[in-house]
């Protein structure tokens, strides 16, 4: 599954780093904690966060995250929006919760594999 | 207006930080008030204490009631907020890493007192400190 | 569905309220960050997810009027906590799945998200 199968399946508005929708998604994480999410997110996760400063960036490019989905309406800052234009990391919009979205995320597949 | 309760606020006791604001519930549960009259108070006292505990020095809380309503002042020696609007705004912080670690600093303290108490006045000044009171009326 | 329902979906552990686990559970929340809980009032029977396993998750969750808290990616409470979650009569489970996993199976067996009152 690819970021932009997410993006359609769920209609989210693409707010920055549109150059990385064909990015794979193996898994989601949700977390604000950005210690948490350094820790713990897997590689080619869709993460789903109420954190809409650039340090997501950050955190998203070092953990090769596949996208960053900001919940509860939350936009983004234009220095986030341009770090992830230049980072080509996807960050989408939703209005609905963290709960909500990884529910429907789960729901539609995207899960880890069982090892 | 009589002063029932009264605490003492540590900069950065994260560990503490709540205590004096879950009295307050405690003590406003004890009156048998409306329970969303004590949840909006609630709220804005365990704000107002958060607050304190991230940005500020150390500081007071009180709560003092009479027949017709609750007041709750809370002051600080902090190092005061900057530009009072913008931190009024939701989503603005100026809270570190530490805060945020803590599950706070995503900059809706201050919205939140105000969107729950019927009165919110809030002064600061750098250097010195800031001081802010919040009214609830019985009977709106 | 009833907590013990949460209980059995997330494989928890139940940290305290063992007498609680008959309570109804209506909807689910999942927030690491403590005030946009305080924003808006959760209807009754409210499920709080979290990873933040810390004093103020008990405080946060007992002022804005949740139902029970759940700690996700293994986290378990200290003493102290516990013993507050005791205190104030909310009962804590805690999972050793992740936030999104334990989000999922909730939602995969019919737990909606939380609905808030303005």
């Amino acid at each position: 599954m690819k970021v932009r199968d997410i993006q359609s399946a769920f209609n989210l508005e693409v707010a920055a780093g549109g150059g990385g929708l064909d990015r794979e998604v193996v898994d989601g994480y949700c977390g604000d904690l950005l210690s948490d999410v350094m820790a713990n997110a897997g590689r080619g996760s869709v993460w789903l966060t109420m954190q809409s400063h650039q340090n997501i960036l950050a955190v998203a490019a070092l953990k090769e995250l596949a996208a960053i989905v900001l919940v509860n309406g939350n936009r983004p800052a234009d220095d986030t929006r341009a770090r992830a234009d230049q980072e080509g990391i996807p960050i989408l919009l939703s209005q609905g919760s963290s709960y909500q979205l990884a529910g429907m995320f789960f729901n539609a597949g995207i899960k880890k594999k069982e090892g | 207006m009589r002063v029932i309760r009264e605490f003492k606020i540590k900069a950065k006791d994260f560990i503490h930080a709540g205590e004096g604001s879950m009295e307050i519930r405690k003590a406003l549960k004890s009156l048998n008030l409306n329970a969303e009259l004590v949840r909006r108070i609630s709220i804005c006292a365990y704000e107002a204490e958060m607050n304190v505990v991230i940005h500020g020095g150390d500081g007071t809380m009180s709560m003092a009631l009479d027949d017709t309503g609750v007041v709750i002042e809370v002051t600080d020696n902090g190092s005061g907020i900057d530009d009072i609007d913008l931190a009024l705004k939701e989503g603005y912080t100026t809270a570190g890493v530490e805060a945020q670690q803590m599950g706070f600093g995503a900059g809706m303290g201050l919205p939140n007192m105000v969107r729950n108490s019927d009165f919110f006045k809030i002064e600061s000044e750098k250097d010195y400190g800031t001081y802010l009171i919040m009214c609830f009326k019985f009977n709106k | 569905m009833k907590l013990s329902e949460v209980r059995e979906i997330l494989n928890a552990e139940v940290i305290s309220g063992d007498d609680c686990l008959d309570i109804e559970i209506t909807g689910g929340a999942a927030s690491d960050l403590m005030s946009v809980l305080l924003g808006k009032k959760p209807t009754e029977g409210a499920l709080l997810l979290t990873g933040l396993t810390s004093i103020q998750a008990i405080n946060t969750s007992v002022i804005a009027g949740m139902a029970a808290v759940v700690f996700v990616r293994g986290k378990k409470p200290d003493n102290a906590i516990v013993s507050h979650a005791k205190t104030h009569k909310i009962p804590i489970l805690s999972t050793s799945y992740n936030m999104f996993l334990s989000c999922g199976k909730l939602y995969s067996n019919g737990l909606k998200s939380i609905t808030w009152l303005p």
